[in-house]
């Protein structure tokens, strides 16, 4: 690395690309910079291992994911007897060219935007990169994904001064921007279940009777005092698929349980705010038993007991990866617990109050980002208040 | 006696501690040098030239705005030179020691305030607001002494009084006589400390508790248009020992700490003493290491042709960079790389063993992303990200409603150590306060 460095510095034959050596030479080498004034140590901690336990806390979730791609797809077209290893197989293949896009997308805006400022790259898409596959549709064409990361990446992120300036969560951004500008692929039969082939594996024809709607979508178009919610083979589902995971849904979303491993290793290395990530589900929780306590026909969703709620969707997801995110979330103590108990009554109410969107909990948390900064202006003027009838005591 | 515990903060554990409570006593030194830029707040006009001869105690400057306030020579001898950098900023005034001890003469009978002013001690008090040298004339609303250093591998404050704790007595009462309000004294648990006519507080708890800064804002918060003097316990017995005999101590004992260090020990020599002297026992390593005058949160570096800088009482020598090119340390899972925070695995093993820790800064600048950082180790009613970032964007109104006049860059220096950002608070801090400081003159 160091015999290549001066073809990239100012004056070499390469120095287009010199945000790209430092991106690399610092990914792959620990910086030989020492303190030049101020403290003399420093702690080991930077952003990349920060950013980098959060991608290993989206493991299991990513593993769950690709492993359930497979198995919705073979149970749609009839053949639930394959092995799991086929099926994590396909949805491997599946999901694959999904990550490649975003990252490619978003680190080539990252690299291009990092030289035009001349500055380091910052590693904030590594995590943005592998939450966009997680929370994209299956079947959402890739020049979709690509067109909303860019979008994303862009307008929420770069405009407003790139890693840690962004006020919203670029990868709910992304998510918003397919959600509205093709909403008839984000929702419906078609949207979570994917029916052809991934290169080649995995082919055959849907079997009859398949219904590709997630629970949530079944239960928006519920009609009736009682839900009935199905598999894609038209089978009664149970709650415990739901906490397995096995039902459709965008990839990382489904698995109770995945998610949670990934809560745990997040709350562990203190990396994510407990405050904030217990408070959505106390918030979810009492909106939900509230609205359990009212069940209406108009609104099914009502129907559903409070941690069947919290089981579906993305709501767990949000919860424990988006909501978290301490960029774009409130930032003082206080305000981390109002702001968590918010998003989690918002996600319900717009959930059960507005079946146009079975999913609040994305619009839930971007209407919170844009709210987190109000939450903390009023956290910190109550110590300015404090402070200044501390001084008026004194005249 | 009140107690404040203290939770916020952290003791970092470092090697090269110092294992026995012996003083060894330095040679002579072979030249002392005053560094202006120890007494932040004064522009220095020089009273001496080079090749003139100076007593102990005699002024080699004042400040241009306030000519009372004298900054003396350490020792008798003859100013060698007066080293300038960038724009005639004068680097430091060097004299050579002539061995003779002859002490310039000092009128005690005359105000204690013009006394203190004349003898040099002045500039060894600091003032909240803004952390500088004191504005003579203004009386202040209290004063505040810290008996004891938190930083880590700092000296213990009682060695380093020495026998000079008798002074502390007459020192709280001349400092009485120039306030309108109380005397202060934060102790650690268990450091008793005879002086009476002062409020002593008793405070538990990691650094930053010995910090003069955190001790205010848990006994007596600075508010806006109030003063409060601040100094260490080792300035408080100076000030005794002046009225008491009549004579300023220039004397200092000296703890040499750090992992780079052989032979840890306390050393007694004069303030200013050239580091070629005081590093005397230490005769390797000192290439590939940083030296350090002060401990390693708000000391500074120097190297070993320089001199001792204030407050005169530690030097810590760590290494420069122990483990160059690191193969993808962010990735790392080694126990050895020191992180107070989970991400890495250190805490598994305890965080309270000595660690080796070099100066690098291990990871990049960024903005603030991780929430909460900076208040964990602030024991302050005080926001401390919302503070910082008030003074990166200038926004003096709101520097003043969150507190900018309790603090000082060093209360801010252990939340720079654990930034995950790497941003340079005790830089921005200081920054902001000269930047209000000019505004508000």
């Amino acid at each position: 690395m160091n015999k290549i460095e001066p073809t990239f510095r100012p004056g070499g034959t390469l120095s287009k690309l010199e945000s790209v050596y430092d991106g690399m030479e610092t990914f792959l080498f620990t910086p030989n910079t020492t303190s030049r004034s101020g403290v003399h140590i420093h702690d080991g901690n930077d952003l990349k291992r920060t950013m980098i336990t959060v991608v290993a806390a989206l493991v299991p979730a990513l593993l769950f994911g690709m492993y359930n791609i497979g198995y919705q797809h073979y149970l749609a077209i009839g053949q639930s007897q394959e092995g799991w290893f086929q099926m994590f197989l396909y949805g491997l293949l599946a999901l694959l060219p999904v990550i490649v896009v975003s990252y490619a997308v978003g680190l080539g805006i990252e690299f291009i935007s990092a030289q035009i400022h001349h500055k380091e790259i910052q590693e904030g898409f590594l995590v943005t990169g592998i939450l966009i596959p997680l929370i994209v549709p299956i079947n959402t064409p890739l020049w979709m994904t690509a067109v909303a990361t860019a979008f994303a990446v862009i307008f929420a992120k770069e405009v407003f001064g790139g890693t840690g300036m962004n006020i919203f969560n670029v990868a709910l951004i992304t998510r918003a921007f397919l959600f509205f500008a093709y909403p008839s692929r984000m929702s419906g039969d078609e949207a979570f279940v994917k029916m052809d082939s991934a290169f080649g594996l995995g082919q055959g024809t849907v079997v009859d009777g398949f219904t590709g709607a997630t629970p949530l979508g079944q239960v928006a178009t519920n009609v009736g005092d009682s839900l009935h919610l199905t598999n894609v083979l038209g089978e009664p589902m149970s709650a415990m698929d739901a906490v397995i995971g096995l039902i459709p849904g965008s990839p990382g979303e489904t698995s109770m349980i995945a998610i949670l491993l990934g809560a745990a290793l997040l709350l562990l290395t203190g990396v994510a705010s407990w405050r904030i990530m217990c408070s959505v589900f106390v918030g979810g929780l009492a909106m939900g038993a509230l609205v359990h306590a009212l069940p209406s026909a108009t609104y099914p969703a009502s129907m559903l007991d409070p941690v069947t709620q919290l089981c579906l969707g993305g709501f767990a997801f949000g919860a424990v990866f988006m909501a978290t995110d301490p960029v774009t979330g409130a930032r003082t103590k206080v305000g981390q617990y109002i702001y968590g108990l918010l998003i989690g009554v918002f996600a319900i109410l717009i959930r059960v109050y507005n079946s146009g969107y079975p999913e609040g909990m994305m619009l839930a948390i971007l209407l919170m980002n844009a709210f987190a900064p109000l939450i903390d202006h009023c956290v910190v003027s109550s110590n300015i208040k404090r402070r200044a009838r501390r001084a008026a005591v004194k005249e | 006696m009140a107690i404040v515990r203290l939770k916020k903060g952290f003791d970092i554990q470092l090697l090269g501690a110092i294992g026995s409570n012996g003083i060894v006593a330095a040679s002579s030194p072979q030249s002392v040098a005053i560094v202006p830029d120890d007494f932040h707040g004064i522009i220095p006009r020089m009273e001496k030239k080079e090749g003139e001869h100076v007593a102990a105690g005699e002024p080699l400057y004042h400040d241009k705005n306030y000519e009372a306030i004298k900054v003396v020579s350490p020792v008798s001898g003859t100013v060698k030179e007066v080293r300038r950098g960038e724009r005639r900023h004068i680097d430091a005034i060097i004299i050579s020691p002539d061995g003779a001890n002859e002490a310039f003469p000092l009128d005690t009978r005359r105000p204690a305030m013009e006394v203190l002013l004349q003898s040099g001690l002045w500039v060894m008090m600091r003032q909240r607001p803004y952390d500088v040298v004191p504005v003579p004339g203004e009386k202040p609303r209290d004063v505040f002494v810290t008996a004891f250093d938190s930083a880590p591998l700092a000296p213990d404050l009682n060695l380093v009084l020495g026998d000079k704790r008798q002074y502390i007595k007459k020192g709280v009462e001349v400092l009485n006589g120039l306030t309108s309000g109380k005397v202060y004294i934060g102790v650690r648990e268990g450091q008793d400390i005879d002086a009476p006519g002062a409020e002593v507080t008793t405070f538990t708890g990691p650094h930053p508790a010995g910090n003069v800064g955190v001790q205010i804002a848990n006994v007596k918060p600075v508010n806006k248009g109030e003063t409060v003097w601040t100094m260490d316990i080792i300035t408080l017995a100076r000030i005794g020992e002046l009225f008491a005999t009549g004579r300023v101590s220039h004397d200092t004992v000296v703890a040499i700490t750090g992992e780079m260090v052989q032979h840890p020990c306390y050393l007694s020599t004069v303030m200013g003493a050239d580091l070629q002297t005081v590093l005397k026992n230490e005769t390797t390593n000192l290439a590939q290491s940083r030296i350090i005058s002060g401990n390693v949160l708000t000391g500074v570096k120097v190297d070993a042709t320089q001199w001792l800088r204030a407050p005169y009482r530690h030097i810590t020598v760590i290494p420069e960079n122990n483990k160059p090119d690191e193969f993808m340390g962010w990735a790392s899972m080694r126990p050895s790389r020191f992180s107070i925070y989970h991400t890495f695995t250190t805490w598994l093993g305890g965080l309270k063993k000595p660690v080796s820790m070099d100066s690098r800064m291990k990871g990049g600048e960024r903005a603030i992303v991780r929430t909460g950082e900076y208040d964990a180790m602030l024991p302050m009613d005080i926001y401390g990200e919302f503070l910082i970032k008030a003074i990166i964007s200038g926004d003096i109104d709101k520097m003043e409603q969150l507190g900018v006049y309790e603090i000082a860059p060093e209360d801010f220096a252990l939340a720079e150590f654990a930034d995950t950002s790497k941003l340079e608070l005790q830089h921005i801090v200081r920054e902001g306060l000269d930047k209000l400081r000019a505004e508000m003159s």
